[in-house]
This record gives C-alpha cells, structure tokens and sequence, in this order.
C-alpha cells in the first residue's frame, strides 16, 4: 500500500492533451485483445472442448492422435515444409548473394522479378503446375502418371510462394558486412572457400535459420498450394480446412489448429532470441563492404538469378496464359471468355470487386491504426500499462498462423452468445481479420520508421507548449510518410491475395477474389481460376506501381528537407 | 570575491529552487536528495563525470522526469509556484538538446517559430529577430540538415529562447561539436545569455565549459552535490577530493596530519589547510595545482626561510606549448613525483636541467589536505 501510494505521488500529472492519447492507446488495446487475443483463446477453448462442446480436456487431441490419417498428414506436412525449406534457402542466398555482392547488371529488374510471387496468392503456382506437369500439361512427360498431383506439386508451388519471403531475410542478412573482416582474412592468406566459411557464412547465419524458420512455418501452415494441386496427398492445413468447412467438425479442426499454431510459434521464438544475439553482432565501427567487379562472378550471377527469374516467369507466365486461351492445350486461340465470372461458379465478379473493396479498407484503417498504435506506443508517457499490453499484442499476429486466425474468428463470432455476433459474415469482420493478421509486420515498419526520429522531439515540443497532435501533423507524420505508404501498399496487397484467414470468413455476399480462385478450381473451371488469379496478380502489380509513383510524387513535394 | 558577496546577500530572487529532490529507478538512486536554488538571470553548470545524476536533475527540473521525492518551486513574475507534479507545458522554460531535436522537414524559420502564437507577422518579425541575434540572418529557408552542427545548434538555441521563456535548459549543446567550433560557441552563448538575461541552467561534463561559461558551477557524483561555488572557488578551493581531483590538473601527495593547521610529509612538518581538522596521524592526501608548485632559481638564506621549502631532483621537462611542466621529487618529502607547471619566460628565469637540484615550495594556503578515497566515507562526512 504505502510504495503503492509513494509511485502515485512520484507521477507528474500528465498534459491535458495527453488524457486523449490514454484514451486512444486504451482502446486500441481493447480492440486487439477483442479481435486477436479472444479469437485465439477462442480457439484454445475450443481445441480443449468435446463433440458436445463442454470441457474435455486433452481428450479430443487424444482423438486425433489415435487416427491412421491425422499421422500421415502430420508426416505429409512436415515432408512437404523441410523440402521447400531445403530447396528454397540455396536458390534464396545464391540470389540474394547475386544481389549484394556481386557488380552484376540488372539488378532492380532481377529484384522485381523475384518478388512477383508476393503478388500472387498461393493458389496461383498450383494452377500454373496444373497446366505445365497436369494430366492436360505441355510439360506432362516431366511428371508421368499425374506425379504432379501430390507431393512434388506442392513443393514446387510452395517454392515459388516462399522464395520471395527467404530472400528479403537473406537480401538484409547479406547486405550488411565488415569489409576489414574480408581485409583481414584476406591478409592472413585464407582463400575464396575459407573466407566464405570464415566470415560470410557466420555473419549470415541467423538470416539463414530466420530464413528457415519462415519458409518452414509458410508451408506447413498453407493450404492454397495443397488445395489446387495436392491431389490425394492430405497435409495438415488441407485436413483443418476439411475438418471444419467439409464436416462442421469444429473441436477436430481447433485441435489442428493449436498443432499448428505450434511450429509457427517456435519459429517465432527461436527467431527473437537470435535478432536479440544478431544486434550485438554488428559493431558501429564495421566498414561497409565494397564489392568489386569480377567477370566470373558477375557472370555466374546474372546466370543463377536468370534462371531463377526464368522460372518464376515461368509459372506467372502459364497462369496468365491460360486464363486469355480457350482450350489449353488443344485450342490456342486467344479468348476473354474465362473472365465471364458471372456466369460461373466461385462468386463472380462480385467476388473481385469485393476483394477490392477489402483491400482498400483494410489498406486505408489497417494503417491507421498500426501507425497510430505505434505512435501512441512509442511516443507518449501516458496509459503505461495499455502501451505495455500494445506492444505485445502487437508481435502476436506473426506467430499465428491465418488459417489458424481464421478458425478463431469463426469460434468467437460465431457463438450466439457473443454481443459481437452481428459483425459474422459481414464485410467489417473481414477487414477487421485481415488488419489482425498482418499487424506485426505492418507495425514493425511503422516502429523502425518512429524510432528514427529524434526521441526529444516531443519533450520540445511539450515544452514549446505545443499539443502532441500539432507535432504528430507537422512533423513526425510528414517525416514517416514514406513508411505509412509501405504499410498501405503491404495491406493492400496482403488482403488481395489472401485466402487462409479468410476462407472460413466469407459468406455468399462477401465472396473474395482468392476465394473465388479456389472454389472455381474446386469446380473444375480451372481457366477460370487462372482468370481470377491473373485479375489478383494484375491489381496487386497496379496498386504497387501507383504507390511508387505516389510515393515518388509525395516526395518530391514534401521531402525536399531529405536531400541537403 | 564581488561575486560572493552578491550570492550571500539574499537580494535577487530565486529563479528556481529545488528542495531535497531525489530519484530513484528500481534500487538504484540516481538523485540523493539534492537541493540548490538558482539566482535570477544566473548562468548555472551542472558539472560532474557520466552517471552523476545532471541530466536527470535536468529532466525533472524539465517536467520529463518525475522526482521520487522532494519539491520544486519556480518564480513566476512575483509569486513562486510548486511545479513539482506540473506537466512540461505548464512550466515555462526552453530546452536544447545534446542533439538539437531540430525538426528535418520544417525549415530553420518553421522551427523557431513552432512554439510562437499569434499573427503571421508578429511571429516572422519573431524569427527575423532570433536569427539576427544569433548571427544566421537569412537562414530562414533552409532545412536544418543544409546546415553545420554549429549552425544547427544555435537554431535550436534559438527555438528555444523564442517564446522568451523565464528558464533556459541546455543538455550538453556543445558535445556534440568539434573542438574549435565547441569553443567558439562557448562564448557565444554566454554573450547572449547576459545580453537577454535569461536564467539558464546548463549539464555538461567538460569542466572547462563549466569553467568559462558558468557564474556558479554545482559539481555532482553519484547523485549528490559535492560542492557549488564560482568557477574560483570550484578550482582554488575544492570542497571536496573528488571535486579537487575532478577539476583540473592536481598532485596528490600521501601525508598524516600532524597538529593544526600542520602535515608530516616524508620528514618534514609542513604547513597545510587541513579541513576539518583530524587527529595526529591520521592519513591524509595532499593537493596542489602544479601551476600553484613555486621553483626558485637558486638556493639563497632568503628561499631557506620560506616555510614548505625543500630540494627537489628535476627528473623530467615536458614542454606543453604554453608552458613547461617539470616532474620532480623532493628526496626530503618522501620522494613522491610531483608535478610543476611554469611559464616559458620563468622556465628560463629558473635555468633547469635535468641535473639539477632546484629549491621547492609548496605555499600553505594552496596546499589543501583531503581524506584518502578509500577511508573518506567513514571520515568526510563525520
């Protein structure tokens, strides 16, 4: 009590303006642990529930356990995750050591290329391999008998989906590098392989398993790729899916969920404590590396990402193609009957103008609560507790998986009892699921982006006799303009593509554009589906370049303080 | 010595006062209780190594951090208020930061206007004004990163005096700068501080800075006060060892008291300023500025009868530019090294050679006996 009452006399009371930042940062705090935390707890509850849905315990994971096709998922799941990993981390850090340390040409244009598939959805690779290796494919003979249809077409696919991801890791882990440690073991007489086991490789190692960590957790938890072109092979993702939509088995695709949660969670883990060990890795003084022109390695660069670009062209390429030819691969005319959505099954054009629509609300609030938050989070004194609560809840969204989001959302809302029930099924309830499930990211951007600014700005401004608000307006948001744009276009373009969180969230009137994709290939109107994906990837690609532009317009009208 | 005498006198009013404030993270105590008052239109320094506690003093006295205890009051016009749980906003003062906290994208004059209200005009003569008088007029236009460190830190100067605020915070402003410039600013600011008057608190850890620039210096360690004085006072008669060893040059000669007014140094009775008076034997550090250690050229009756005189080996002359500085020690006094700084005209004067024996002195009242480091918790504050 007296210690208690000692820190309330110790506090300075605070601004009247500051009374409104408390207010916003409590309800912020309120509005995550509605629409994140209680979700998940939703889903914890339901995972430990029985058919009846009171308490069972662990009796419904003791359930699963017992089936001979839950086992042969888990293993499915955890081949299909170690082998992309495995085959996306070389082709990643060669591409990405092209990018940082080599003088090859054209290296925005590779860039580009190799990060077309954060465009796309997940569903896209699978419908390109149905046309390439399927039983109608060009390239058939590669996978005779349909092999397509399975394993091998889900790690292609997942490839494809997670390579951009991988790279950005190994892009940041490799661009920063100490040229005296090159210097001095180049002086000490180690050569090409020894420096590259020496110094590269130790200096990134931690983007390598951060890198790992991700593409493993991307694949295991996906289930777009499997869907299209898993054929008969069941991984976890695919049988969650089942489980709730195909046979209402709530309590069975919870407990799937938690399992799910597991390894994203892990990865999640073991990744913040190695950013906490990377840090210390990087001293202030460390030179920047100057990389040297050298024909060999230019050349064997441009070769490895031409390939690797190739490829990725390649399967963007047959999706588009497919969705303008009428009859793959016997009639080649060219054709825009596919994109007769209407007249299909799937939702459509509804669907993608409904896609649309959830894009751009989740852009415009997504970032404005992730700025706001981080603001409120980083730059005031008040509510210390909900600023606490913020930021934790905060780095949630990364550990958890849409699919297994998505689930949460069902349980929660869609229980009678809940006073928030009305918002199921509506158009509210995708945004708000959408705003949740990208929120770490978003706000790390907006975190790193504040952090840069002076941390006495306010502490001026305070004692200017200045509101907060007035430098919010004036300074801190024009300064971080650029990065609130990055958010924007990252929301966009995640709630474009998304299909996990989603998919157990539509209803008939809200109908996605990446849901549509699915249940058109669900329907057999696989050119359909190519159609709608190739619309996905076209808005995606559309947003991008008028971000870019506006982003460049902006600049030079506001940011003309940057260049000295 | 006027300057004392003004102090003492209780005539000006108190800007500031802070009453026994202290500060407390966790178990750790970064402020122990520490009051002081500052005079109206006073330039102040808060001088001390990092750690001491200044810059947390600064931040409460500056509303951004909260005291754990104490009060303090500011005047206001005639009557003094207790800010001590008042908001920033409310306290009336400006602030300069170690790193200006200029704002990138407005321009110089956007930034000093910030804090003005009122009409376009009144505030654009505000700012043509401010930029006169620190000497960037027509700076205006341009963004803070077009300009120098130098430059920047006087618009953040300059921000912060725009609204005429009753106090002036200054968190290390020149730290960030390079030498010359450091310098050069040094007597800028104080020139503009007397010229407007102004209050002006200032956290540094460069003693010559405190020196030059402070009318009183408060020489903080380990969250408390260890002496507040002129910058004379601070360097001729240090209150304390650490203030002694802190600021300046110094020898330190191991001693025993012996007697009043009296130490045994080697085998000699030599007369000291020793307070407070300790009991015969007791250990005790002798300290004197090199430049105060007087040489004489030769050995004559006269120089015998000078009292703390001995024959002193000259082991080594170093020339520092402006003077030389002659390692010595005294065969007499224990043969501790001891340090002498003297000028180029009295370096010659003296004829020394590292061969030779040259006569010492070490006059009584700048010879200060302190309490050994290691024993002065026990005995310094007894």
């Amino acid at each position: 009590m007296i210690a208690l009452r000692a820190r309330a006399r110790a506090r300075i009371a605070p601004e009247r303006s500051q009374y409104a930042a408390a207010g916003l940062l409590w309800a912020l705090a309120a509005a995550l642990v509605v629409f994140l935390a209680l979700p998940l707890a939703a889903i914890l509850g339901k995972a430990l529930s029985g058919d009846d849905g009171h308490f069972a315990g662990l009796a419904q994971f003791v359930a699963i356990a017992g089936g001979e096709r839950f086992w042969s998922a888990v293993s499915n799941s955890l081949a299909v995750s170690v082998t992309t990993t495995l085959i996306v981390l070389p082709l990643a850090y060669v591409f990405a050591a092209a990018l940082t340390r080599t003088r090859m040409p054209a290296k925005p244009l590779f860039r580009a290329l190799a990060l077309i598939p954060l465009l796309a959805p997940s569903l896209l690779p699978g419908i390109a391999l149905v046309y390439l290796f399927g039983n109608q494919g060009v390239l058939k003979g590669w996978f005779p008998d349909g092999s397509i249809y399975g394993f091998s077409g889900i790690v292609i696919a997942e490839v494809f989906f997670t390579f951009p991801h991988a790279l950005m890791i190994l892009v940041t882990a490799l661009s920063v590098a100490d040229a005296r440690l090159y210097e001095a073991a180049t002086a000490l007489g180690a050569g090409r392989i020894r420096r590259f086991l020496t110094v590269t490789l130790p200096a990134a190692r931690y983007g390598l398993i951060s890198s790992a960590l991700v593409v493993f957790t991307l694949v295991i938890v996906d289930f777009g790729a499997p869907k299209v072109i898993g054929g008969q092979y069941n991984v976890l993702a695919v049988e969650a899916y089942k489980q709730v939509i195909g046979q209402q088995n709530f309590p069975k695709g919870a407990v799937i969920g938690v399992l799910l949660l597991l390894p994203a969670v892990l990865g999640f883990v073991i990744d913040h404590l190695l950013q906490k060990r990377q840090r210390a890795l990087l001293t202030a003084r460390a030179q920047p590396l100057v990389v040297k022109p050298n024909v060999w390695v230019d050349g064997l660069g441009v070769l490895a990402c031409t390939l690797i670009g190739a490829a990725m062209l390649l399967i963007l390429g047959t999706a588009v193609a497919a969705a303008f030819i009428k009859l793959w691969p016997y009639n080649l005319t060219p054709t825009l009957a596919h994109f007769d959505f209407d007249n299909m099954d799937g939702g459509g054009w509804a669907a993608f103008f409904n896609s649309v629509k959830l894009a751009l609300a989740t852009a415009l609030f997504g970032t404005l609560t992730v700025f706001g938050g981080a603001y409120l989070a980083e730059k005031t004194p008040v509510a210390p507790v909900a600023r606490q609560l913020v930021r934790m809840l905060a780095i949630l969204p990364m550990a958890v998986p849409g699919l297994v989001l998505g689930l949460g959302y069902i349980f929660f809302f869609n229980d009678p009892a809940n006073p928030l029930h009305f918002l199921y099924g509506s158009m509210t309830v995708l945004v708000l699921c959408s705003i949740a499930h990208f929120y770490t990211t978003a706000n790390l951007t907006a975190t790193t982006a504040l952090k840069q600014l002076d941390a006495e700005f306010e502490a001026v401004a305070a004692s200017l006799k200045v509101p907060f608000w007035t430098t919010l307006w004036r300074v801190t948001l024009p300064v971080c303009l650029p990065a609130m744009l990055d958010i924007a276009r990252f929301y966009f373009v995640s709630a474009m593509c998304t299909v996990s969180a989603v998919i157990f969230l539509y209803t008939p009137d809200t109908v996605l554009a990446s849901v549509a994709v699915l249940n058109m290939d669900d329907a057999g109107d696989t050119a359909a589906a190519a159609a709608m994906a190739t619309l996905i990837v076209a808005v995606s690609a559309l947003v991008c370049l008028v971000f870019s532009l506006t982003a460049w317009w902006l600049g030079r009208k506001t940011q003309a303080w940057r260049t000295r | 010595m006027n300057r004392d005498w003004q102090q003492t006198s209780g005539t000006v009013a108190d800007a500031l006062r802070i009453e026994r404030v202290a500060k407390r993270f966790g178990a750790f105590t970064a402020l122990d209780g520490v009051s002081l008052s500052v005079k109206k239109g006073e330039f102040l320094c808060l001088l001390g190594p990092s750690g001491c506690g200044k810059t947390t003093l600064l931040r409460i006295i500056a509303g951004l951090e909260a005291a754990s205890d104490g009060a303090l009051f500011m005047t206001a016009g005639e009557s003094e208020r207790n800010v001590t749980r008042l908001p920033a906003s409310q306290r009336d003062y400006g602030i300069v930061f170690q790193s200006y906290a200029l704002f990138p994208n407005l321009t110089v004059a956007q930034n000093i206007a910030y804090g003005l209200k009122g009409r376009r005009e009144d505030k654009a003569l505000r700012v043509t004004e401010l930029l006169a008088l620190i000497g960037l007029p027509g700076a205006g236009s341009k963004y803070p990163a077009q300009l120098s460190g130098g430059q920047q830190q006087r618009i953040a100067l300059a921000r912060a005096l725009a609204t005429s605020p009753s106090l002036l915070l200054l968190d290390e402003p020149l730290s960030a700068l390079d030498a010359r410039v450091r310098e050069h600013l040094r007597r800028e600011i104080k020139a503009l501080q007397q010229k407007l008057g102004v209050t002006t608190i200032m956290v540094t850890h460069d003693q010559e800075e405190a020196l030059t620039m402070a009318d009183r210096v408060v020489v903080m360690n380990h969250g408390v006060v260890e002496q507040i004085g002129t910058p004379e006072d601070i360097y001729a008669r240090p209150a304390s060892r650490f203030v002694a060893g802190f600021v300046g040059q110094s020898n330190w000669l191991a001693a025993t008291s012996a007697g009043v007014g009296q130490v045994l140094l080697g085998d000699a009775l030599l007369g000291a300023t020793v307070t407070p008076p300790r009991p015969d034997g007791h250990p005790l550090e002798l300290f004197i500025r090199p430049e105060d250690v007087q040489l004489h050229a030769n050995w004559s009756p006269a120089e015998a009868q000078v009292a703390n005189t001995a024959l002193a080996h000259v082991r080594k002359i170093e020339l520092l530019g402006g003077f030389y500085r002659i390692a010595l020690s005294v065969p007499g006094w224990g043969s501790q090294p001891l340090l002498a700084d003297v000028s180029r005209g009295e370096f010659e004067r003296l004829n020394l050679s590292p061969e030779r024996l040259v006569p010492v002195s070490l006059p009584a009242n700048r010879l200060r006996a302190f309490v050994p480091a290691g024993a002065a918790s026990a005995g310094a504050t007894a």
